[in-house]
């Protein structure tokens, strides 16, 4: 009895330190949004204020020459949400293809999606770039959205997996009340995949909302930046450096994703574990 | 409903229907088949194409043959060094991302108060570790006056100047602490790993006087060893297209140290414009990152399975 109990403290204790080693970066950069300037680098390492104030949100959210936060955060939701709605609705529907519809060439056109699972999107770059440049599509969000319309590999998988684990009885029985292949989707297989919708809307906003090499190619005026060109503008060489700011709107660019993180988490841990994919 | 499943399974089972719908299925399939096409296909033929010549994108291209391929592999230091600098960062950080990774999932994969909110906790920093906030974050981190080096001052009394990012032996290193940081994708899979290996098996050795070195090593790497091999493919790979961390937190220096290969070819690309060098670059990139595969996919059965032979 005794012994259990002491392993039961050192199994939380140990736990304890790697979570307050873990945890130190993300509460160091939350406290010192709240420091003074000028009080940050001093005695960096302390994680409470020695004066407690907001006004880094406020320089920060000013942004660069008339450029301010809302307007990065206005670009970011505008990008996110159309390109995460893009991708929920194609990849179910291929998903749902490739699960459910007999068709000439599928077993090729599967192993197609799967092989290039892990084709990396870097060796593709350069030729996309030229492509988009030739057709004007430089300093548009066109680049970064469209391309999320058309289904990608990852979330065909995860579909196709999910849709598998649907009963096909459920589709015959459908058809018997007169649906077709059409309806069927709508009607049976959207509304029963739901948490496979909810986990592709997790990643593709992360991956999205995160994303920097994408807007650092194609955007270049800063009126069109998301908020991850705008957090990157506060160190570079040509403005005023804003720690202070700097830290504040970094807070600030992470509360979506924190947002999504703790309503939807369930669906994001059963999300990485059933597909075996890494996040 | 249930009623209805019966009647369908009656109605069905008697004929086996084996129909066809080729419309339906390519109007379905049809988004990632015409992405596919114009968003992997010709971009990759045009890379080939752009790789055998020189091109800046505003004259026209011109062909020279095997020229950029010939200079990348006889005269160019800079690739040289930026491959050995992407192999270290991926080989190091990737191995000891998955064993904190597996360290973790074994702790959490315990019946014990808490361990829920744990698992929860412990994710976040791969939610959120991509991003250019803690990039930018980390940058500050480690530098000179930043939280580390007040943290050894505050502690140890030692008194560091220098910057971690900044100095050509640690630089990388803080990009390697920043990946494994991100472990919780893979401890989530371990986990799940973890609860498909029979208790029976762990009964079985406690029979045999096993401890529970031995009940790790016989038992719980030899049946996990499907999800880590999976995890160290994913992961390398991913580990080779390293940019934004390298992009903001180092800028690929100090003396180049950090200058992985996707930054190298990012500069080689929009710094210098010079399409066609680049596109090279992708392809033998392309090429490595297949010969990796093949070869984790080859040694596989040396371990995977099987009792470890050292490997692991």
């Amino acid at each position: 009895m005794e012994k259990s109990q002491l392993k039961t403290i050192l199994y939380h204790l140990l736990i304890g330190i790697i979570g307050i080693a873990m945890f130190y970066p993300v509460l160091w950069m939350l406290s010192s949004s709240f420091k003074v300037e000028g009080t940050i680098f001093r005695n960096a390492h302390n994680l409470i204020p020695e004066a407690f104030t907001l006004s880094n949100y406020v320089s920060g959210w000013a942004g660069f020459g008339g450029t301010h936060f809302g307007i990065f955060f206005r670009n970011s939701f505008i990008i996110t949400l159309t390109a995460t709605a893009g991708q929920i609705f194609t990849s179910a529907a291929v998903g749902y293809g490739f699960a459910r519809i007999k068709f000439r060439g599928k077993a090729i056109l599967f192993a197609l999606v799967i092989s290039t699972l892990l084709l990396p999107q870097q060796v593709v770059m350069i030729p996309q770039y030229i492509m988009f440049s030739f057709i004007g599509w430089i300093n548009s969000y066109k680049p970064l959205i469209l391309p999320r319309f058309f289904a990608m590999p990852f979330f065909i998988f995860l579909m196709y997996q999910f849709i598998q684990g649907i009963p096909k009885e459920l589709d015959e029985a459908a058809k018997i009340d007169g649906c077709g292949v059409y309806s069927i989707f709508f009607k049976i297989i959207l509304p029963n995949i739901k948490p496979a919708l909810i986990t592709t809307f997790i990643f593709q906003f992360y991956w999205t909302w995160q994303d920097f090499f994408g807007p650092l190619l194609y955007l270049q005026s800063a009126n069109k930046y998301p908020v991850s060109l705008g957090l990157k503008l506060f160190s570079d060489p040509s403005t005023v450096t804003n720690w202070g700011g700097m830290f504040a709107m970094s807070v600030l660019s992470l509360l979506p994703v924190l947002v999504i993180f703790i309503v939807f988490q369930r669906y994001l841990v059963e999300g990485i574990s059933t597909t075996g994919l890494k996040g | 409903m249930s009623s209805l499943t019966e009647k369908a399974k009656d109605l069905f089972s008697s004929k086996k229907i084996k129909e066809y719908d080729n419309l339906a299925g390519f109007i379905f399939i049809s988004p990632w088949l015409i992405g596919f096409i114009a968003f992997t296909i010709i971009p990759m033929i045009l890379s080939l194409g752009v790789s055998f010549t020189r091109y800046d994108v505003i004259s026209a291209p011109e062909w020279v043959g095997l020229k950029n391929y010939i200079d990348i592999f006889t005269v160019d230091s800079t690739f040289r060094s930026s491959i050995k600098i992407t192999f270290f960062y991926a080989f190091v950080s990737v191995p000891l991302r998955l064993a904190f990774a597996l360290f973790l999932a074994v702790l959490f994969n315990q019946k014990r108060k808490m361990v829920g909110l744990y698992r929860t906790l412990f994710y976040i920093p791969s939610v959120i570790g991509g991003s250019v906030a803690v990039a930018v974050m980390w940058r500050q981190l480690f530098g000179s006056s930043g939280a580390l080096n007040s943290l050894l001052n505050a502690f140890f009394g030692m008194d560091i100047a220098r910057s971690w990012i900044r100095h050509p032996q640690s630089a990388l290193w803080t990009l390697i602490f920043l990946a494994i940081w991100q472990f919780g994708s893979p401890m989530l899979i371990f986990l799940a790993g973890l609860k498909q290996i029979p208790g029976s098996l762990y009964e079985a050795a406690l029979i045999d006087g096993a401890n529970w070195w031995q009940k790790f090593f016989k038992i719980t790497i030899p049946m996990l060893s499907p999800v880590i091999l999976f995890n160290l493919i994913m992961q390398i790979i991913s580990g080779f297209m390293m940019f934004t961390q390298a992009y903001i937190i180092t800028e690929g220096g100090p003396f180049d140290q950090t200058l992985v290969y996707v930054l190298y070819l990012f500069r080689r690309a929009f710094s210098f414009y010079e399409m066609g060098y680049a596109s090279a670059l992708a392809w033998i990139l392309l090429v490595i990152v297949a010969i990796i595969t093949v070869i984790i996919f080859k040694t596989a059965p040396h371990w995977v399975y099987y009792e470890s032979k050292g490997e692991f």
